[in-house]
């Protein structure tokens, strides 16, 4: 059972905080932007490997770097659970007469909001460092372009919340974070095709790219803002909705299953 | 529906140890039930069980006739919490923290926007209503728990360890508002506490909770009778035997003895000793007896612990800490 009220309360509350914290946008835009400015300067003119010659570096990292960033987005929002449970607040949810779907949910809606703000913005910054979507782009075709990205979004943004949702719902407290940081999201990054096309990886290596759906998400965000994309995007847009409705499940499962208190 | 709680055979194990072992209570609608124990008595546990945040590991409990283990959403429309430890988001207002409570229980913002202000003046918080809870005060932080536990309208309201790191001024204060709910308000509350006179001063009835077991269970009167009484010490220069014998005489004495540690003392077991001094006095006047020195111990549910355990609620905390 979904409670829209609950699921709207638990958004509100989000974005409350968010506005008395607005720096937290700002703040967490800084790796993906660095990653723009100095991958982006630095391998301007060099021949990437695998890279068709109709798309700048440039314009290949943007998608790559906007995935970063719901990537990172999502996963600490789904995983700050843990401090509601440090601080208590857990608590409070949970002995109230709502579905634990719904409150995953609620989540899951607040960490959406943000990472779609952050990425709107990182996708107007990366204007600045000759970002193209192509010269033969119609004004018609670059609104289905980004109207297509949003979709990617909201869809990554399920799945990730809801990987973190998963993991801090197996963890006690938050000293195993460090480790999901450098075990779970950084290998996430790497083999996604972010930063180089997945053709020029090792045959093993692309085998970890399919896997990860991660890959799916940059590869349609990037068939949506570029022409440039390994997998057709229909392909993109399968397989990232049945990721989407797969991690939310099983967010809600573990969410439903762990101890409150 | 006879009861608003009932518990039965409740247990709960974390691993090889039962924090809860087995404990069956009921309680009366509109009554003040108190769970009275050391730290670790396996209180908090009972009240997560019942408050559907843990599964018992055996056992069944019904709240207003709902099954916490199947009826879990029925549970949590009709209880409200406060936890032992503050479960606000400081980075809202204290307004909104009651908003959300309220969202979250779906009662529609005409009824709640009422309900929220007249809250928040009972515990005296009106003015402080937008301002972060991050800026709160313990004592302020407390009382608008006890204001969000409210909203809801619930049958019963659990305070967990309501006055715990509270000077005694608050103490004080949250007293008094809990003693309002139970007279103003249809509810029925449990609370859990180890302090004493918490439990004496608030509960109608108390069970007495020590290693997940119920020990004791019964109205204060009645645990504190059950030790035979307070205790009057008389320093009498020599007690004579005819003194004695009309002390004895004298309505609601139970017992005289010898003192075990002072020789010239007498022991005198008797109901509400402070009101008889004066008369044994008097009568001590009558047969020439000098009284050097009176000693009053009043029974407390201290006694009624260490008697059924053999250590004081202090000590067992004490010993906790060590390990």
């Amino acid at each position: 059972m979904i409670e829209l009220r609950a699921i709207y309360i638990l958004w509100l509350r989000e974005m409350k905080k968010l506005s008395r914290a607005k720096e937290r946008i700002f703040g967490s835009l800084a790796m993906p932007l660095m990653f723009l400015a100095f991958l982006g300067m630095g391998f301007k003119s060099t021949a990437i490997p695998g890279l068709e010659h109709n798309i700048s570096y440039i314009s290949f990292l943007v998608p790559g770097v906007i995935g970063l960033n719901i990537l990172f987005g999502s996963m600490f929002s789904g995983i700050s659970v843990l401090w509601d449970r440090e601080f208590g607040f857990l608590k409070e949810i949970m002995v109230a007469p709502v579905s634990r779907t719904s409150i995953a949910l609620g989540r899951v809606a607040g960490g959406m909001t943000m990472v779609i703000i952050q990425g709107t913005l990182l996708l107007l910054l990366s204007f600045i460092f000759h970002f193209s979507m192509g010269p033969d782009f119609s004004a018609l075709r670059m609104l289905v372009g980004i109207a297509s990205m949003y979709a990617f979004m909201v869809l990554m943004s399920i799945t990730f919340v809801s990987l973190g949702l998963s993991f801090a719902s197996n963890m006690r407290d938050a000293q195993g974070f460090d480790l999901i940081i450098n075990f779970v999201m950084f290998p996430l990054f790497f083999v996604s095709g972010a930063l180089a096309p997945i053709s020029n990886l090792p045959g093993w290596l692309r085998f970890f790219c399919y896997l990860n759906p991660l890959t799916y998400g940059v590869d349609g965000i990037r068939a949506s803002l570029t022409q440039y994309s390994v997998m057709p995007l229909y392909l993109d847009l399968f397989v990232c909705v049945l990721v989407a409705f797969g991690m939310l499940s099983l967010a809600s499962y573990f969410f439903e299953r762990s101890d409150s208190v | 529906m006879d009861r608003v709680i009932k518990v039965e055979n409740l247990t709960k194990q974390f691993k090889n140890t039962s924090a809860v072992d087995n404990i069956s209570f009921a309680v009366d609608w509109g009554e003040c039930f108190g769970l009275l124990g050391p730290n670790g008595a396996g209180k908090t546990t009972t009240v997560n069980m019942l408050s559907t945040l843990l599964k018992p590991t055996s056992g069944r409990a019904l709240i207003a006739g709902y099954d916490v283990g199947t009826q879990k959403n029925r549970v949590r429309s009709s209880i409200g919490m406060v936890f032992q430890e503050p479960a606000l988001d400081s980075k809202l207002t204290g307004r909104e923290n009651l908003e959300f409570h309220a969202m979250m229980y779906g009662i529609p913002p005409r009824s709640y926007k009422k309900s929220i202000s007249e809250l928040l003046s009972l515990v005296e918080l009106s003015e402080k209503a937008d301002t972060l809870v991050q800026n709160y005060s313990g004592g302020m932080k407390r009382r608008l728990e006890i204001a969000r536990g409210l909203i809801q309208k619930p049958k019963v309201l659990f305070l967990d360890e309501p006055t715990l790191g509270l000077d005694s001024q608050t103490r004080r204060r949250i007293w008094d508002y809990v003693k309002g709910l139970l007279s103003e308000k249809n509810i029925s509350i449990i609370l859990t506490t180890h302090y004493m006179e918490e439990a004496d001063f608030l509960c109608d009835r108390i069970a007495i909770i020590d290693s997940g077991r119920i020990i004791a269970l019964g109205t204060p009167k009645e645990l504190k009778d059950s030790q035979g009484g307070d205790v009057l010490t008389l320093e009498v220069e020599s007690a004579s035997e005819t003194f004695t014998k009309a002390l004895s005489a004298m309505a609601g004495i139970r017992s005289i003895k010898e003192h075990q540690e002072c020789q010239k003392c007498l022991a005198v077991t008797l109901e509400r000793a402070e009101t008889k001094i004066p008369e044994v006095l008097r009568i001590a006047q009558d047969f020439s007896v000098k009284v050097l020195s009176v000693n009053v111990h009043k029974i407390s549910l201290e006694d009624v612990f260490l008697n059924y355990t053999g250590r004081t609620i202090k000590n067992t905390e004490e010993r906790e800490k060590v390990w």
